[in-house]
């Protein structure tokens, strides 16, 4: 064997892992045919924050005047946005080869490809290697979910990855499928200028959410000028010289042709399982994603998998939990097994949402009777000085033991919020607990004690 | 000196005690008359004094530790000076258990006489058991669903971090009844409310076997929660049960016109009502019986082996449902007692007993005893004998009606009562004597109050 744990993939799930891996003395390779970071911080969650960063202000400095200033003719150069995303990107990927470094993991370069379940040849730039180990990772990530019969070419017809260096900035932009990545580049490109149009095949956008936070994001966007079509679909996608016409076929039958400058197509995602060995092996799969264990095993012992390729939610945070997981136990420890109830999730539109846990009509379906408080922002000192009086917090309990079933948020900067209650939900604490805890004035998170508040009719501010 | 300290006979029938909460830790310096702990009887929880003087040097059972037999040794002093080797003192004096025909004391004797040997009791919690035990770790959530369900946390062994205890542990201790921990696995206990029985069973070598259940340990698939039995209800289950398979039970059943009584009643109520009190049905009811049990004599009696115990005094054990189980306060010498008397004395009885207040000579001893059910609108019932008391009148709801008087009918307030009899010492002639002697005081009440 050269190697304890051998690591296919650098992303959120396997760098992470990889330095678990070290803390925990194992002798590590990881092996990344791209980038170290994956697609999370070259391709996903980090450059795309720094383009919605330019974006939003890129929205406070056009509308300046709402807080007292004056700013004339503002404008951007979108090669420069671009290059600062890049470069937040890469000051990461070299963050992540110095955290490799540090820990000393051996990086290899390269297409790797499983010859057994403990055995891994990696085609690098100067040839083959052949490493070995008892225990392999695989943490090969996701790519996104083409449109049948559509060629995302990049050059009007974008996915994720075209999206974040434009060559040219959309005058009027299909997004087709809003989830969170369709609905962050629509929030992008609607605040840069772009007239843009968003089409969800369910009757909601975003609609893992809670229904009510569905409901209010589709108004905000509407209100930023967007069109929203829900429930219908997109066909005949076809480019020329000039844009992309497109079909967008409704719920009631209707169909219209419309011309786009450009399409991002952002349905989905489907796991990286092809040319790295795995049919070989007789790997377990469930709809494409291998299937895994709660310490994150895969059927053929020895060989464990991580984060997108085993299935949803599609997050980096989840990724990173399941390599600490694997890790954990491929060095004989007992760790926790991940409660997929308390994964939260974010998005980065203008309006941020984040949630977990359960929905209201989730919970309900599961049986539970619930208890539900809803606070605005409009009733929050904090959110009003900021100007963003739009959102609310909402949570659901279960009224019978007053355990918090989910949490979910729809304003300025409920990223930053969620946390709060993952812990709370994470500790088991109840509505007792959390109203108890005394939250600072002035912030946003009052507004979370409030909601808990609102759940049993002791809202204060509402 | 070292002088131990040992469990001490709260009352009469006491065999075992918990040991609820001591009030002193190692090091304190005890002077007589200083409150050492609580002990939990069967049938209340009562603070124990000490009467030696001394340094508290080591405690030698957990608090919540079940089953400690009077006598065993429970805490050591060093003492100072001259401090006489005794145990701790019992609060109230035990009587003789041959009483002869005296109507001086109050008790009959029941039970046999607490083992005489203080036997070493293994210190719970393995080494050191010591009484700052371990706490139970659970989350907020954790311990709401236990409390919901019922589930002692303590019996329930935690898989959240640092073996914290979990909701989902809680919901597995719903699904599947925890087993009963032995000796040297970890144990955990409550923080418990006062009334609650501990959760650890304790090897105590001297204690009586527990009463086996009738029916194996249930094992079922039906959704349910598990309730561990507090003292009281175990006491009520042993000495119920004895009393059903050992007294042959005859019953006798009578209608009781109630009319004059109320009226009776009515009017003593107005006349007493600028002292305050007012009676119940029932307290007249307790002074009928009472006085029935002085006219027939044979009726009023504990049938023991070779002997008949016959009672000169009448003292009723009045059946009151507490919080924690069925508890019998006594009405002593009922039958000589007013009844503006047995009024109050039963209100602070009652009270006591739902606040799990009373002492052991306030429920222990009775000569016969007294239920009512009529409250709860229960027209006839049996009651089970309290031994080794050889009667108990069950009493059913006063209610209107349609009696025949000569040859017509007319309506009258008619409660139905039925007296059970130990035939062992009551034959039916005589119990039927009995039932007419209270028929007759209910029916013509005035000799209540005479």
């Amino acid at each position: 064997m050269t190697h304890d744990l051998l690591i296919l993939g650098s992303g959120p799930g396997g760098y992470v892992a990889a330095i678990r891996a070290s803390q925990l003395g194992l002798k590590v390779a990881i092996i990344e045919r791209e980038r170290l970071g994956g697609i999370c911080l070259n391709w996903g969650c980090i450059p795309t924050k720094a383009l919605l960063r330019t974006s939003e202000i890129y929205h406070y400095i056009t509308h300046a005047d709402a807080y007292g200033l004056s700013v004339e003719k503002p404008s951007f150069d979108l090669k420069k946005v671009t290059d600062r995303s890049r470069k937040v990107a890469a000051q990461l990927n070299s963050g992540v080869k110095s955290l490799m470094k540090k820990h000393k993991i051996e990086v290899i370069e390269g297409q790797g490809r499983l010859t057994s379940a403990t055995s891994i040849a990696v085609t690098t730039a100067s040839g083959t290697r052949d490493l070995s180990a008892k225990n392999i990772i695989i943490a090969t990530g996701a790519r996104a979910r083409d449109l049948p019969g559509v060629e995302a070419d990049g050059n009007r017809i974008w996915t994720y990855r075209h999206a974040m260096v434009p060559p040219a900035m959309p005058t009027r932009l299909l997004v087709i499928g809003s989830g969170a990545i369709g609905v962050e580049f629509a929030s992008f490109y609607s605040d840069m200028g772009a007239k843009v149009t968003v089409v969800e095949m369910l009757d909601r956008i975003l609609p893992v959410e809670d229904a009510d936070v569905s409901a209010h994001v589709q108004k905000a966007l509407t209100k930023q000028g967007m069109a929203i079509i829900t429930g219908a679909k997109v066909s005949d996608v076809s480019p020329g010289p000039d844009g992309v016409t497109a079909t967008i076929t409704t719920a009631d039958g209707k169909a219209a042709t419309e011309h786009y400058s450009h399409v991002i197509v952002a349905i989905g995602i489907l796991p990286n399982t092809q040319d790295i060995g795995l049919e070989a092996l007789n790997i377990a799969t469930n709809r494409g994603h291998i299937t895994t264990d709660p310490m994150c095993q895969t059927n053929v012992p020895g060989l464990y998998a991580i984060g997108d390729v085993t299935g949803p939610p599609w997050l980096a945070h989840k990724a990173s939990h399941e390599g600490i997981i694997a890790v954990e136990h491929i060095a004989g420890g007992h760790p926790h097994a991940m409660d997929v109830g308390l994964i939260p999730g974010c998005t980065y539109a203008r309006p941020q949402v984040a949630s977990i846990g359960l929905t209201e009509a989730k919970a309900k379906a599961a049986g539970h009777t619930v208890r539900v408080g809803k606070f605005p922002f409009i009733g929050n000192g904090k959110a009003i000085a900021l100007g963003e009086a739009e959102g609310f917090v909402k949570t659901v309990f279960d009224a019978t033991t007053g355990q918090l079933l989910g949490a979910h948020m729809v304003g300025a900067e409920v990223t930053e919020l969620i946390q709060g209650y993952a812990i709370a939900m994470g500790l088991e604490t109840t509505e007792a607990e959390l109203m108890h805890t005394i939250f600072p004035h002035p912030t946003l998170s009052e507004m979370m004690h409030e909601s808990v508040l609102d759940a049993y009719g002791r809202a204060i501010h509402f | 000196m070292t002088i131990d300290v040992t469990m001490p006979a709260l009352s009469p029938t006491m065999e075992v005690g918990t040991l609820a909460k001591w009030h002193v830790k190692p090091g304190d310096l005890l002077k007589s008359g200083d409150i050492i702990a609580e002990i939990e009887t069967d049938k209340a929880t009562m603070e124990v004094e000490a009467v030696d003087e001394g340094t508290v040097a080591e405690l030698l059972v957990a608090e919540g530790t079940e089953n400690v037999p009077v006598g065993a040794v429970i805490m050591r002093l060093d003492g100072e000076g001259e401090a006489s080797p005794k145990a701790a003192p019992a609060p109230n004096p035990t009587p003789s258990p041959s009483r002869e025909r005296e109507g001086s004391s109050s008790t009959p004797a029941a039970a046999p006489a607490p083992p005489a040997q203080p036997t070493p009791l293994p210190p719970a919690g393995g080494a050191g058991g010591g009484p700052s035990g371990s706490r139970t770790i659970a989350t907020p959530l954790a311990r709401r669903v236990a409390e919901q369900q019922g589930i002692d946390l303590s019996a329930i062994k935690g898989t959240g971090p640092n073996n914290r205890i979990i909701r989902a542990d809680v919901d597995a201790a719903i699904t599947s009844p925890p087993k009963v921990s032995g000796a040297g696995e970890d144990e955990r206990r409550a923080e418990r409310g006062p009334g609650e029985g501990a959760p650890v069973p304790t090897p105590a070598p001297t204690a009586p076997p527990a009463p086996k259940p009738a029916a194996p340990p249930p094992t079922t698939d039906i959704p349910h929660t598990l309730e561990k039995l507090g003292p009281v209800r175990k006491v009520i289950a042993r000495r119920l049960t004895e009393a059903k398979q050992t007294v042959p039970h005859i019953y006798l059943t009578l209608d009781v016109e109630l009319d004059a009584l109320l009226k009776l009643r009515a009017d003593l109520n107005k006349a007493l009502e600028p002292r305050g009190v007012k009676l119940s049905v029932n307290d007249l009811v307790i002074k009928a019986l009472a006085l029935a049990l002085r006219q027939v004599p044979k009726c009023n009696v504990s049938f023991a082996g070779d002997n008949l115990l016959v009672y000169d005094r009448a003292d009723i054990s009045v059946a009151v449902a507490a919080p924690s189980g069925l508890i019998t306060p006594i009405i002593n010498g009922a039958d000589t007692k007013s009844v503006s008397v047995i009024s109050s004395e039963m209100k602070a009885l009652a009270e006591k007993a739902r606040a799990g207040k009373l002492q052991p000579h306030e429920y222990q001893g009775g000569t016969a005893s007294l239920s009512n059910l009529g409250m709860f609108g229960i027209k006839q019932f049996d009651a089970v004998i309290n031994p080794p008391q050889a009667m108990i009148l069950a009493v059913g709801a006063g209610e209107k009606r349609a009696v025949v008087k000569g040859d017509a009918l007319a309506i009258a307030t008619v409660m139905t009562i039925t007296g059970s009899f130990d035939h062992r010492a009551i034959d039916g002639a005589d119990g039927a004597a009995l039932m007419g002697a209270v028929k007759g005081l209910i029916e013509s009440p005035l000799g209540l109050v005479a």
